[in-house]
This record gives C-alpha cells, sequence and structure tokens, in this order.
C-alpha cells in the first residue's frame, strides 16, 4: 500500500485529499502512476490532462516524473508552486 | 516538526496560522553573533484592484517546513551569514495582511541582502504553497497561476 496525496487543484479535480492504494505491478515510476490514475474515472483525467504541468514528491522530497517510485510510502502531486 | 535545525546553525523555520512579528524576530537572530546587518522581505496580500476579499494559502505539511530549512541551508552555504528566519504562514489572509517573512544577520549588509533575496526566490517556486483567491463578490476564484518571472528570478543564482 502507498498513500497518494494531492494539493490545490490537482486536490479538487480528484476530489479527496489523500487516499491507499495498492499499485499495480507495471506501475514503476511516477509517470506510470499518472498513466495509471488517468484510467480510474474522469476526475483523475482532468486532474491529469496536463502531465507536464504536474508536479511530483516522492516522500516529499521533489521528484520528476522519470523517477522511480521504489519503495517510497507517500507521493503527493500537485500543481507550480505559488508561495511567498 | 522541529524548528531549529539539528545542526544547531542560526537557522529559524516556522509555517504557522498566526501573523509574525519582524521585531522580535530581529531581535531573536542578534543572540547568534556580533550582527552588522540584518535585511529582511515581508510578503504581503494584495487585494487585486478591490476585487480580492482574501487569499487562501494551501501547503504540504512536513515538506514545506523541509524544502525551506534545505533553501536555508543553501543560503548559508552561499554567503556569510550568521543568522536566518523564515516563516510562511498558511490559511486564510485578507489583503493587507502579511503571507511571508525572510530575515537574514549578517556582519555586513550585501551577505544580509543577498541571503534573503536568495531565500525568497528559491521559496516561491521550491516551497509546496498554493494561493487560491476568493473574491469580494463571495465567489471562489481560481488558484493563482505560477509565473515564469520567478523561474527566472531562481536562475540567476545558478
Amino acid at each position: 500500500m502507498i498513500k497518494l496525496v494531492y494539493f490545490a487543484w490537482v486536490r479538487e479535480r480528484i476530489g479527496k485529499s489523500q487516499e491507499e492504494m495498492n499499485l499495480p505491478e507495471n506501475v514503476v515510476t511516477i509517470a506510470d502512476l499518472i498513466a495509471y490514475l488517468r484510467t480510474l474515472d474522469d476526475g483523475y483525467e482532468a486532474a491529469f490532462q496536463e502531465p507536464q504541468v504536474i508536479r511530483a514528491a516522492l516522500d516529499k522530497t521533489h521528484s520528476l516524473h522519470d523517477a522511480i517510485i521504489g519503495d517510497a510510502k507517500e507521493i503527493a502531486f500537485f500543481p507550480p508552486m505559488t508561495g511567498g | 516538526m522541529p524548528n531549529q535545525d539539528h545542526n544547531n546553525l542560526a537557522i529559524r523555520v516556522q509555517i504557522q496560522a498566526e501573523d509574525f512579528d519582524l521585531e522580535s524576530e530581529i531581535n531573536h537572530l542578534k543572540q547568534f553573533g556580533d550582527i552588522g546587518g540584518v535585511a529582511s522581505f515581508t510578503g504581503l496580500c494584495r487585494d487585486e484592484g478591490g476585487q480580492l476579499s482574501a487569499l487562501e494559502l494551501e501547503h504540504y505539511p512536513g515538506m514545506a517546513e523541509a524544502q525551506i530549512l534545505e533553501i536555508c541551508h543553501e543560503a548559508f552555504k552561499k554567503f556569510d551569514l550568521i543568522g536566518i528566519t523564515a516563516i510562511h504562514r498558511f490559511g486564510k489572509i485578507a489583503p493587507g495582511e502579511n503571507i511571508v517573512l525572510v530575515v537574514a544577520a549578517s556582519t555586513h549588509r550585501q551577505a544580509a541582502f543577498d541571503g534573503a533575496n536568495f531565500v525568497m526566490d528559491f521559496l516561491k517556486t521550491d516551497a509546496p504553497f498554493w494561493k487560491k483567491e476568493h473574491l469580494k463578490d463571495g465567489s471562489s476564484g481560481e488558484w493563482v497561476d505560477a509565473k515564469d518571472k520567478d523561474d527566472a528570478a531562481k536562475d540567476k543564482w545558478r
């Protein structure tokens, strides 16, 4: 089981802030996970329709889409940051 | 979350709903050395031509602290700093209220200016915060878009 967390409009489009999930065996990278989530329902599809703008973090560290998920416990997806 | 860095450097990072006080933050930094200059930046909520009733700041707890701490460490490596404090608020913030504070202390002014500038530039693009607009007509507005010029500001330090 891995914990997925979502922020800002990614969270709003998916309709939840977090969930736990068993990943299919063919999901190896963050890009694989995004492709898999898009097949689940319209909310995920709306959130990830432009995957190139989505930022990801593995265990609270910024990670590129080609990063291998490995034994990460938490994956976060969010839009570009607008703090400060 | 630990607010004080483990290596006992004079780095203080706070993510909080409450407001902050610049003068008490400057006083906090004075304990760490013979400070000759302090530079600070305070970011405030604009009203965007009178349309905005509030900004709502969302953050990623844990990662927000860790990311800003890492940026402060980088600033320490790059500039001759004595201490640095970064405070970022979350929740609903009305126009005119404070959002973010960075205070950098050094023996001389240049490192203090550079340290505060550097931390702000990286905080804007790398710290996991997001702003949503709430409008005066009661409606919930848009999520604020990230700006290319913020990435450009960060690139000048490379």
